[in-house]
């Protein structure tokens, strides 16, 4: 049983502040230091956690922050990094992922089970479609870990950003020193790394001092360097918030991680790993037992031992499973105190006792080949076993960043091999295991980073690797019932690992997909090397041959509420916004802007409101907000040829002071923006966008413009004007008693642009008929918008005016058959289907999409854009609801609406062209599977000579 | 996130630039067949390696190109964009 000893000099405490807290409902104490596990240790507790699959019993593993056994419920945060997160007065701590609490779990009874639920068992028997949810159910419900509160406040974390030169990642012995020589070099160093403190991590205390005073030093603790992203930007996650930390040179000395030996119950409460016990021991004063057996692999095993009798912690004995090991001072010292050392042993079974944790284990011989001696075994009773078998090297955020790696056979370890510019390894990570070497080699890599960044002269002096192997070959022993964990967190056993290859997933990318191992919180830290060797042995041949599985970002789970944004959702708005919300405005979205649906009047419903919206425009007049619009200029020598290749139809001709339709294309002659050209002066046009194609389409023109060389300029104007369609039969009288502009037909004609002043302020003013009515687009500088529109307002209200939204506007336009680009039309419509061939000009010597188009015209029509009509009475169709001939799809309806003033329903759609005939009748298919009776009908529906925007005379 | 170096702007985070796709030699409008128009149109090779591509920098409106390798993510030279133009792009 794990219990507290007393205090010494070094340990990470305060035993005068004890703290009080509980653990699945019963009180405990700790002290101040203590972390929620070390705590937890310190009580004498066996069973700390269920596993994620079988609901085994689990406790501290690694105390490293890498396994998921330590993950806690705590204050009702989920999935708490037991390990890592200090003790507080009063938290509630209690399991993850259990029925009826840690000790009574009702899901253990799963574990009896195991043999039912081989590898790949979800996809081999979960695929009835039938029973598929219902299964789902249960395995959600059964397997996973914290329960996230729904309810918990939204925490705000921002986002940091930091720069620096050199980052080095792990303060360990060659982190610490390539951090300090970076820093001498005269580099701005950040030294990185997850340990709560710098000390204690076998560095020489003087160094941590050194990196603390240095002022070219900045230091992160508790931070985990999570992802590594392109041109050296790590993201270095701490438990508050996330920094995004821009370096010039990174050093990674991240280190090795202590791997498992596989035996039958390696996963009992009391298991743990070597490293991890000596951490609680130095730091915390917890002893992993009161009688303790070391599973020795290396020479890192006697130095445990040694410390645990030192501290007065008896040791049963080592089970070493090399036969003839190496040997060193403390190998010696081991021998010389008596601990029985049983050399080419191996740990056959862990034996599980009472309290659900270790009372033993049996030893038996190991022979070269890797077999036990079953019939030899003993039994030597303890309550904990340390295993202390080898390394994995931490080179996942090294593989993210680009560099390769080759598997060492002298060290059992996968060491750099090619590291991308600006990239260096050093320490461990290096297979650079001696105290001495792993400065020096820090010392090189930190000098070699700083001068990549421009300080000071690289070190070239190469540091030799170990000459000791750190790491046993092959520390699995086999169990003819298993249950000897390669992955803790997914209870992966090592006939689940070669039941897979067997299947066929013998390659290291596929077993890990198929088995799930390295799948789980630990991302494969303790599992990923062990489970290589079992498939390296299955298919009889070298690890080397096998490689690691892809590396991606996260390296370390992160919380979610350090990755979330902000919710801040940029929207533009014009001049007019809060003139808008004053007139009750209903918002929708257009593009990045917000813009008014339309204006909500008490008393009315959206419908109506709607409709008298319309029946303003229709029958006095309207005011709309068209400042959504893109506004571009263009101005040189070159400027009409440049429209006159962008765009469809011609500008070169456009006399000054009038305006064209202007339809752009891709390359393969598809529609893709349409707007308004006003020529200004003879080297000046000024026109409009869509809404939502302002931005590249100004771009796309900033392209042609620099392809083509042409002697003109762009610029993009569309925040710097307010625009407002001004329109209905009242128009012209009510905006002369603001203007200085000559309205009247014989000098203001249908189509033309006029530059002057609208209520004090300097105007362009284009006669357009998108509405169909008499109108005015009046373009002001932005920020006299806001004047100009309560000016015309005011004039209006008298007779009549209602600001009107993008819904009026629909029917409005409906009504007079115009489309809208990327509604009526989509991604696939050329101007032969939307009947928009008026506004192209097939005759000019090129534009964008004219020699696609010239195919597409031979080719004739896929569809057809034409309008339909419906009944009044009938319900309305959706925009998007398919039109049916003898069963098959014949075309969709792309926009439609009531018209108050046709008295019936329109719309247009697309439609097979052997259809589209005026007076044909066709089906539209609504939701649910009812057909409706429509007629295909001439557009445009209402005026269809345009009388009344051309004469602006009723028609 | 990736820095990307603008000719004119200097490195900039790769955000504030737009890509424009693969430059490509278009075949003269009115000699070509419609096969090898429509070829040009809608086909990409899509082979990986050295490439030279449109690139945007948002900001400052401006266009240049930018011959990056697509298997390594290296940007190996930029040009401005009357390079193209004038053929001036090394094969």
């Amino acid at each position: 049983m794990m219990h507290r000893l007393d205090a010494q000099a070094g340990e990470w405490l305060d035993r005068s502040v004890p703290l009080r807290f509980t653990f699945e409902g019963r009180e405990y104490q700790g002290f101040s230091g203590d972390t929620v596990s070390s705590a937890l240790a310190a009580a004498g507790l066996a069973l700390l956690a269920r596993s994620f699959k079988y609901h085994r019993p689990r406790s501290i593993l690694s105390f490293a922050n890498h396994d998921s056994n330590t993950l806690f419920q705590v204050d009702g945060v989920p999935n708490v990094r037991g390990d890592v997160t200090l003790l507080r007065e009063g938290m509630r701590v209690s399991a993850v992922n259990t029925f009826g609490g840690l000790w009574r779990d009702k899901a253990r009874v799963l574990d009896r089970f195991a043999r039912l639920l081989p590898v790949g068992f979800y996809y081999k028997a979960f695929h009835s479609r039938r029973l598929f949810p219902r299964w789902e159910r249960m395995f959600r419900a059964l397997t996973g870990l914290g329960e996230v509160n729904l309810g918990a406040a939204r925490a705000a974390t921002p986002k940091r950003y930091g720069f620096c030169d050199v980052l080095v990642i792990g303060a360990g012995p060659s982190g610490l020193a390539a951090a300090l020589a970076a820093a001498q070099s005269g580099a701005q160093v950040v030294l990185v790394d997850e340990s709560l403190r710098l000390a204690g991590n076998g560095a020489p205390p003087a160094l941590v001092g050194e990196a603390h005073r240095s002022p070219a030093i900045t230091l992160y603790p508790a931070t985990v360097a999570a992802g590594y992203y392109a041109d050296h930007w790590v993201a270095l996650a701490s438990p508050t918030h996330l920094t995004k930390m821009r370096a010039r040179a990174v050093v990674f000395a991240t280190g090795v991680i202590e791997q498992p030996a596989v035996f039958r119950n390696n996963d009992l409460p009391g298991v743990m790993l070597a490293s991890g016990a000596a951490r609680l021991l130095a730091r915390y004063g917890v002893a992993p037992g009161r009688r303790v057996v070391i599973v020795a692999g290396n020479l890192d095993a006697y130095s445990t031992c040694l410390e645990l009798h030192r501290r007065g912690v008896p040791v049963a004995a080592i089970v070493e499973l090399r036969a003839a090991p190496e040997s060193d001072a403390a190998a010696t010292s081991c021998a010389a105190l008596g601990i029985p050392i049983l050399q080419g042993h191996a740990p056959q079974e862990a034996i599980r006792g009472a309290d659900g944790g270790v009372a033993g284990v049996w030893a038996a011989p190991l022979s070269a080949a890797g077999h036990i001696d079953v019939n030899a075994r003993r039994r030597i009773d303890c309550d904990a076993i340390l295993m202390s078998v080898g390394w994995a090297a931490a080179s996942q955020l090294f593989l993210q960043a680009g560099g390769s790696t080759q598997f060492s056979e002298e060290l059992q370890q996968f060491i750099p091999k090619e590291l991308p510019p600006g990239i260096y390894a050093a320490g461990r990570l290096n297979g650079v295991y001696e105290i001495e070497s792993r400065l020096a080699d820090g010392r090189r890599a930190g000098s070699q980073a700083a001068a990549h960044t421009g300080f000071g002269t690289p070190s070239n002096g190469a540091v030799a690797r170990s000459a000791r192997c750190p790491s046993h070959r092959f520390p699995i022993i086999d169990h003819p019932q298993g249950k000897n964990f390669v992955d803790f967190d997914e209870d992966l056993q090592v006939k689940d690992l070669e039941n897979a290859a067997q299947e066929g997933f013998d390659s290291s990318e596929l077993l890990k997909r198929y088995s799930t191992v390295g799948m789980g919180p630990s991302q494969g830290k303790h599992s990923s090397m062990n489970a290589l060797r079992v498939l390296a042995r299955y298919r009889g041949v070298g690890v080397e041959q096998l490689g690691l599985t892809t590396s991606r970002p996260m390296y370390h789970p992160v919380p979610m509420k350090l990755l979330a944004g902000r919710s801040f959702h940029p929207e533009r708005r014009t001049p007019i916004d809060a003139q808008h919300a004053a007139s009750g405005a209903v918002w929708m979205p257009a593009g990045n802007w917000r813009r008014p649906e339309y204006y909500a009047v008490s008393g009315e419903s959206r419908a109506q409101s709607i409709e008298a919206e319309v029946h303003a425009v229709r029958n006095g007049v309207g005011l709309i907000d068209v400042g959504t619009l893109g506004k571009i200029e263009v101005y040189g020598p070159d400027a009409a040829e440049l429209l006159d290749r962008a765009y469809t139809g011609r500008f070169s001709d456009l006399k000054i002071g009038m305006t064209r339709y202007g339809l752009m294309l891709d390359e393969a002659g598809v529609i893709i923006d349409d707007g308004v050209i006003a020529r200004l002066g003879p080297e000046l046009f000024y026109f409009t966008t869509t809404t939502g194609g302002s931005a590249t389409v100004f771009r796309e023109l900033l392209r042609l413009n620099a392809l083509w060389g042409l002697d003109c300029a762009l610029v993009n104007v569309t925040g710097h004007r307010a625009a407002f369609n001004f329109a209905g039969p009242s128009s012209r009288e009510i905006l002369q008693g603001l203007t200085d502009i000559d309205l009247r037909d014989e000098a203001f004609p249908y189509l033309a642009v006029r530059p002057g002043n609208v209520a004090g302020s300097p105007a362009r003013l284009m006669r357009v008929g998108f509405v169909g009515e008499l109108g005015y687009e009046i373009h002001v500088p932005a920020g006299r918008g806001p004047e100009v529109w309560r000016a015309l307002f005011t004039a209006g209200v008298p007779r009549g005016l209602r600001p009107f939204g993008v819904e009026a506007q629909r029917v409005l336009r409906l009504e007079k058959g115009h489309l809208i680009v990327g509604q009526d039309t989509d991604g696939l419509t050329d101007p032969n289907e939307a009947n928009a061939m008026w506004a192209v000009a097939m005759k000019k010597p090129f534009f964008v999409g004219q020699r696609s188009l010239r195919i597409l015209q031979a080719r004739g029509p896929r569809q057809k854009l034409v309008g339909i009509e419906l009944a009044a009475t009938t319900p309305l169709p959706k925009e998007c609801h398919l039109i049916i001939e003898k069963g098959a799809i014949a075309g969709r309806v792309t926009s439609v609406a009531h018209s108050r003033a046709l008295n019936k329903s329109i719309g247009l759609a697309m439609l097979s062209p052997e259809l589209a005939q005026v007076g044909r009748d066709i089906e539209i298919r609504l939701d649910g599977g009812g057909m409706l009776a429509a007629r295909v009908a001439a557009a445009p529906f209402y005026d269809p000579k345009n009388l009344r925007q051309k004469a602006g005379a009723a028609a | 996130m990736k820095i990307m170096v603008c000719p004119l702007n200097g490195p900039r985070p790769v955000a504030e630039f737009a890509y424009g796709g693969e430059i490509r030699r278009s075949p003269d409008p009115d000699t070509c067949t419609d096969a090898e128009w429509s070829s040009y149109v809608f086909n990409r090779s899509g082979s990986p390696g050295a490439k030279y591509e449109w690139w945007c920098h948002i900001a400052s409106g401006y266009w240049f190109v930018v011959l990056r390798d697509t298997v390594s993510d290296v940007v190996i030279a930029t040009f401005p964009a009357d390079a193209v133009r004038r053929g001036a792009l090394p094969p």
